[in-house]
């Protein structure tokens, strides 16, 4: 099969607009906003030795910080911020997506832009500046007609050189909900589509070179004199901020926001819901990827719409509760807290996503082991997997309280080779996650949990406060309440780990729609 | 009543610091100078007798921490140095042209700086080119990078003389030169000073080049004014140094005489 023929692509194009247009609007925001900084700094502090010391040395403790990090820690602060500049002034603004990835690529593009201001400044001829002295000109005019354009070529360097990292650094907004190129590769990553994550590579490379080949012939234009050059590159550069600008003004405003978290089954859940809102006439898009502590504020603070989130994640994480309550007390609990911030629990759709011990069908049904209890005794001569977390979890304190368990060892695996190595018999147990389509596929068994050990992972829909007397939305979604079991969903996210046309999430979630749809 | 100078200095002193541990530098040394209306003269002097810093303090390159220095008549402290320097030509010693603009812009420099029409700059810029013989379709527009050491310093003369200044202040005008473009190019200048009524002061090494030129010679050592006069006057000074500088040119002359045939025929 030709490579390109594979169906993936041409759902990457379709994408691209949005993505690209997304991605090159921050960067330039951001580059824009670095450089209106960072010049008139950088020619401040040429002559002040203390000064350029001080700003060079921030601006290299910030480029040491990795580009993920300083966009995350964008987030809690401007959250933070717009807290107080609500309680202070009365009104606040979005701390999700454009703002802190502005703001953190920006910090991100000011060393090369310093440094090499300041270089090419100090290298400019002690000889020149004493002739600009001396025809009479005045240090501005010796700074805007000798110093600037003969630092240009060096400035522009790093310019340049800031240009490029910003871009590809901006394929890392996308967990805090600034759509990008990076949408590609964290899907890509999650759903193992190589497609997108090849796709997504490829475009933030192209658009880097493309950007740093018109800024390096306004360059060339801007030194040699020639005008023709210089425009050139700046129409090159307004054209592509315009074309990247008008598809996305020209959709419409008022369209609702699905989010999604960074692993599979987020991402055909969000599609399956946004299939639902387009079904019912409802214009619909998702944010996916979104960190799992973004998420929630983004919900609360109205930047998505909608997303599915899990009852024990949010009673352990968002609420930090650290009793277990039974699954009808602990929905109940946490509708009415959410209820308190405006937000609407919808309702669950059917599924746990939960950790679980699991082991091959099989054996289990040799030894006769149906329930946790029934492992105790089997333990001493067993061994058992999990992810790097979860062995000190709440939830494994718990499970050790309640059965005993004292296994022979303990591993610590990647999730992805857990479940094969359960079903080769390298290990006994692993503590796997209950809609996980490798369960179906390795044909393994969940164990039961008779002493509700393992605090309750429902699925459940979200509404965000600004859309909470919206029936419209409502009776889009309510097809998908309690609809969704977790033999369809496991199968779900199988087909979506696949490597095919057929695993896209949009795909998957038009075969789940016809599956549960029918019942 | 002799007409008051044109540039006046009254008991200069400078002093530099040194750097991090070196000892103060005295760069000029109460020197005490008149150069008159029209006049041409040249400050000789080893490297490093401060030369340079006492044509600076004229125009306020740098500025002097005792004595008084005046200019038309003014005491320099009481201009704004940017005006000061806009009406004095300055050549500088390493020639000092600014590598990203072209001979025209450099030329046309200081003119623009003082808000003269483009038109009239460009006018200008051609009447220099015509005065320091270079010709103004195949040299306006270069860089100078472009053109040959000696074209660069008729460039940097041209835009001393660019503003029309009363005073034209040179700073090795004509160093790295070979004898005869050199020679030349003295010539030259020296029927510009005539022709255009300038006040010239001129730093050279070259005491030949001094008397050949100048209507009289300064001569400096250590910071210090050793002596000032017309060549004819510097001959009678009981200075050793003064009178060593003064034989030199003529031992030369006697020794390139015994050297070579007369009249150049073999
Ligand atoms: N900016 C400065 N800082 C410190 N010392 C200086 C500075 N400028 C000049 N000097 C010192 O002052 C002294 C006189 O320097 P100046 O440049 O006037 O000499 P000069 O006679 O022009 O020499 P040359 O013939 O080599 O050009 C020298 O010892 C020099 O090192
Ligand atoms: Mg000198």
């Amino acid at each position: 099969m030709n490579l390109f023929s594979d169906p993936r692509w041409s759902e990457a194009v379709a994408h691209l607009p949005d993505y690209l247009g997304n991605h090159v609007r921050v960067s330039v925001t951001a580059l824009a906003l670095g450089l209106a900084v960072s010049l008139p700094l950088a020619i401040i502090a040429r002559n002040r030795a203390v000064l350029r010391g001080a700003l060079l040395g921030l601006a290299s403790i910030v480029q040491t910080v990795p580009g993920l990090a300083l966009l995350a820690l964008f987030y809690p602060l401007l959250l933070a911020l717009a807290a107080l500049s609500l309680s202070w002034f009365g009104f606040g603004f979005s701390a999700f997506g454009f703002l802190p990835a502005v703001l953190a690529l920006a910090l991100y593009s000011m060393l090369p832009v310093l440094r090499n201001t300041i270089t090419g400044l100090q290298g400019v001829d002690a000889a020149i500046l004493e002739a600009a002295q001396g025809v009479g000109m005045t240090p501005q005019q010796s700074l805007f007609t000798v110093e600037l354009p003969l630092a240009l070529p060096v400035m522009m360097a790093g310019i340049r050189t800031a240009a490029v990292w910003v871009i590809g650094t901006a394929t890392l907004s996308t967990p805090i909900g600034q759509t990008s190129l990076g949408n590609y590769i964290f899907a890509g990553l999650q759903t193992q589509n190589w497609v997108f994550v090849l796709f997504g590579c490829l475009a933030a490379a192209v658009l880097a070179l493309a950007v740093d080949q018109l800024l390096a012939l306004i360059e060339n234009g801007l030194r040699n004199r020639s005008r023709i050059r210089a425009a050139i590159g700046g129409v090159g550069i307004a054209a592509l901020v315009a074309a990247t600008l008008v598809p996305t003004m020209s959709r419409s405003a008022s369209s609702y926001i699905v989010g999604a978290k960074t692993f599979t089954e987020q991402y055909v859940l969000s599609a399956l819901i946004a299939q639902r809102l387009q079904a019912a006439g409802l214009s619909a898009s998702s944010r996916e990827g979104l960190g799992s502590n973004v998420i929630f504020d983004a919900l609360v603070s109205g930047d998505i719409d909608v997303y599915v989130d899990y009852s024990g994640t949010l009673w352990a994480n968002q609420f930090h509760h650290s009793d277990i309550k039974p699954r009808e007390v602990l929905l109940a609990e946490l509708k009415a807290t959410l209820a308190r911030q405006n937000i609407t629990l919808l309702g669950e759709l059917g599924f746990e996503n939960a950790y679980a011990l699991v082991m091959p069908r099989r054996r289990a049904e040799q030894l006769g082991i149906r329930s946790i209890a029934d492992l105790a005794s089997r333990a001493p001569s067993m061994s058992i997997a999990a992810d790097y977390e979860f062995f000190s979890r709440p939830e494994w304190a718990g499970i050790k309280q309640a059965y005993g368990l004292p296994f022979r060892t303990q591993r610590q695996m990647q999730p992805d080779f857990m479940y094969a190595a359960v079903a080769s018999g390298e290990v006994d147990v692993i503590a796997g996650y209950t809609s996980d389509g490798l369960i179906a596929k390795y044909d393994l068994v969940v164990l039961e949990d008779p002493r509700h050990a393992i605090p309750p992972y429902d699925a459940i829909m979200l509404i965000a406060p600004k859309r909470a007397s919206d029936s419209v939305l409502r009776e889009a979604l309510q097809p998908l309440l309690g609809r969704i079991n977790i033999a369809a969903m496991r199968e779900a996210n199988l087909r979506a780990a696949g490597g095919d046309g057929a695993s896209s999430p949009d795909a998957v979630a038009r075969w789940l729609w016809d599956k549960i749809g029918k019942r | 009543m002799p007409a008051p100078p044109l540039i006046g200095y009254t008991h200069v002193g400078k002093t530099f610091d040194g750097g991090r541990d070196a000892a103060r530098v005295v760069a000029v040394d109460d020197v005490s100078l008149d150069v008159a209306e029209g006049e041409f003269l040249a400050i000789v002097g080893g490297s490093g007798s401060g030369k340079t810093t006492l044509l600076r303090l004229a125009n306020r390159l740098i500025e002097a921490d005792g004595g008084s220095i005046t200019v038309e008549g003014e005491d320099v402290r009481n201009v704004d140095p940017i005006l000061l320097r806009r009406r004095i030509g300055y050549v500088f010693q390493s020639g000092g042209l600014f590598p990203h603009i072209s001979v025209a812009g450099n030329i046309g420099v200081t003119p623009k700086l003082l808000g003269w029409p483009a038109a009239e700059v460009a006018t200008r810029v051609d009447e220099l080119l015509d005065l320091v013989r270079l010709d103004g379709a195949q040299y306006r527009d270069r860089l100078p990078h472009e053109l040959s050491g000696g074209q660069r310093q008729r460039v940097g003369v041209a835009r001393a003389l660019a503003a029309k200044p009363r005073i034209v202040l040179m700073d090795e005008p004509f160093g790295a030169l070979d004898p005869l473009t050199r020679d030349a190019l003295g010539d030259d200048f020296r029927d510009l000073h005539r022709k255009l009524g300038l006040t010239t002061v001129m730093i050279t090494h070259d005491m030949t080049e001094a008397i050949l030129l100048a209507d009289r010679v300064a001569v400096m050592r250590g910071g210090k004014l050793l002596a000032q006069g017309t060549p004819a006057e510097l001959t009678g000074s009981s200075d050793a140094y003064v009178g060593e500088l003064l034989r030199t040119p003529r031992r030369q002359a006697e020794r390139l005489g015994a050297l070579l045939p007369r009249d150049g025929a073999a």
